[in-house]
């Protein structure tokens, strides 16, 4: 429940700054939007899509293709200087065995791009 | 035509929340958001808190929920400020709204403010309020499995209070197991093992409050 509840307001806020970004370009209609989302940001794309076409029904954004861009999450050992990928949460380094994981990507959460016509 | 947009989906969140952020650094107040899931122990955290703060800290409180003000009235009856946010079906508390909620709040007064957000443990780690602290609570008969199930509130909360440890013994709950998941997720987090029932470890949390405050005041 409050999982599909936390995934509407997102979808309002995507749809907000798309339909900005489209007014201030003179934009007549909306084709395509390019979200950036990275595994850590604990969003669920799937529930984004179902409530997209619902928040975006009479704009101009209606029938909008969603293209969700997957960013993996990955971290940097401190102590070695490896560059390993996050699984499940956990920031031991893989290489030389230091808890001195930093993350360096995975919590994207951006509307990266817009196409208009 | 393509557009690049390059725009947060929190940005325009984390814009007020900056903005609050600096007027609680400019008041001296040390800013506590206090998140977990319905039941755990919120309310009952912030009760045993004041009882043990007493004149130490001058405390304020706002309280977020859903619907009702049954919370706030627990509260006023401590003698501090509180002032209460019913988000009217919202799942989280977000900058705006103690951005509103700070017109009824003298920070002057104060050195501590305790916002107590909405019971939940996806929504309100996305939303930054200005706080200085993110504390969440986890309550013994909620399960030593949560980090991995709610990951983002885990790995963005400073410390973890985890209370009703007089159930410990009752159910499979595994201390030792918890501390091992969130050492590896999350290093820097700062562990309470408290029971707002029985007051066991309560004190330990309060002092520690106690010299955060104090290491953030600037009033005279």
């Amino acid at each position: 429940m409050s999982r599909r509840l936390h995934e509407l307001g997102v979808t309002e806020s995507i749809a907000r700054i798309v339909l900005r970004h489209a007014d201030m370009n003179g934009a007549e209609r909306v084709l395509k939007v390019n979200v950036r989302l990275g595994e850590l940001a604990g969003i669920v794309d799937h529930f984004v899509s179902f409530y997209w076409d619902l928040v975006t029904r009479d704009t101009i954004a209606q029938g909008a293709e969603l293209n969700f861009i997957k960013v993996p999450a990955k971290a940097h050992c401190n102590s070695c200087g490896e560059e390993f990928r996050i699984r499940e949460y956990d920031l031991t380094c893989p290489r030389c065995g230091e808890l001195a994981g930093e993350i360096i990507s995975g919590r994207e959460f951006l509307v990266e791009s817009i196409e208009i016509e | 035509m393509d557009v690049e947009v390059l725009e947060g989906v929190f940005d325009a969140n984390e814009r007020i929340a900056r903005e609050n952020e600096s007027l609680f650094r400019e008041k001296g107040v040390l800013a506590v958001n206090l998140m977990a899931s319905p039941g755990a122990g919120k309310t009952s955290l912030i009760s045993r808190t004041l009882e043990l703060l007493g004149d130490r800290v001058r405390t304020g409180v706002i309280e977020g929920d859903i619907a009702s003000s049954v919370d706030a009235e627990k509260i006023k009856a401590y003698g501090v400020p509180v002032v209460q946010i019913n988000t009217g079906g919202a799942c989280h508390l977000d900058a705006a709204m103690i951005r509103q909620a700070l017109e009824h709040i003298d920070l002057q007064l104060l050195d501590l403010l305790i916002i107590e957000n909405v019971g939940n443990l996806v929504c309100p780690a996305e939303f930054r309020l200005g706080e200085g602290l993110r504390v969440m609570i986890l309550s013994v008969a909620e399960g030593h499995d949560k980090p991995l199930k709610y990951p983002l509130m885990f790995s963005e909360s400073q410390v973890l209070v985890v209370n009703k440890i007089d159930l410990l013994g009752l159910g499979d709950f595994d201390p030792a197991e918890l501390r091992s998941t969130i050492r590896r997720m999350n290093p820097e987090m700062r562990i309470f093992e408290v029971s707002c029932r029985t007051g066991e470890g309560l004190k330990d949390w309060a002092d520690w409050l106690v010299r955060r405050v104090e290491e953030g005041r600037r009033k005279p």
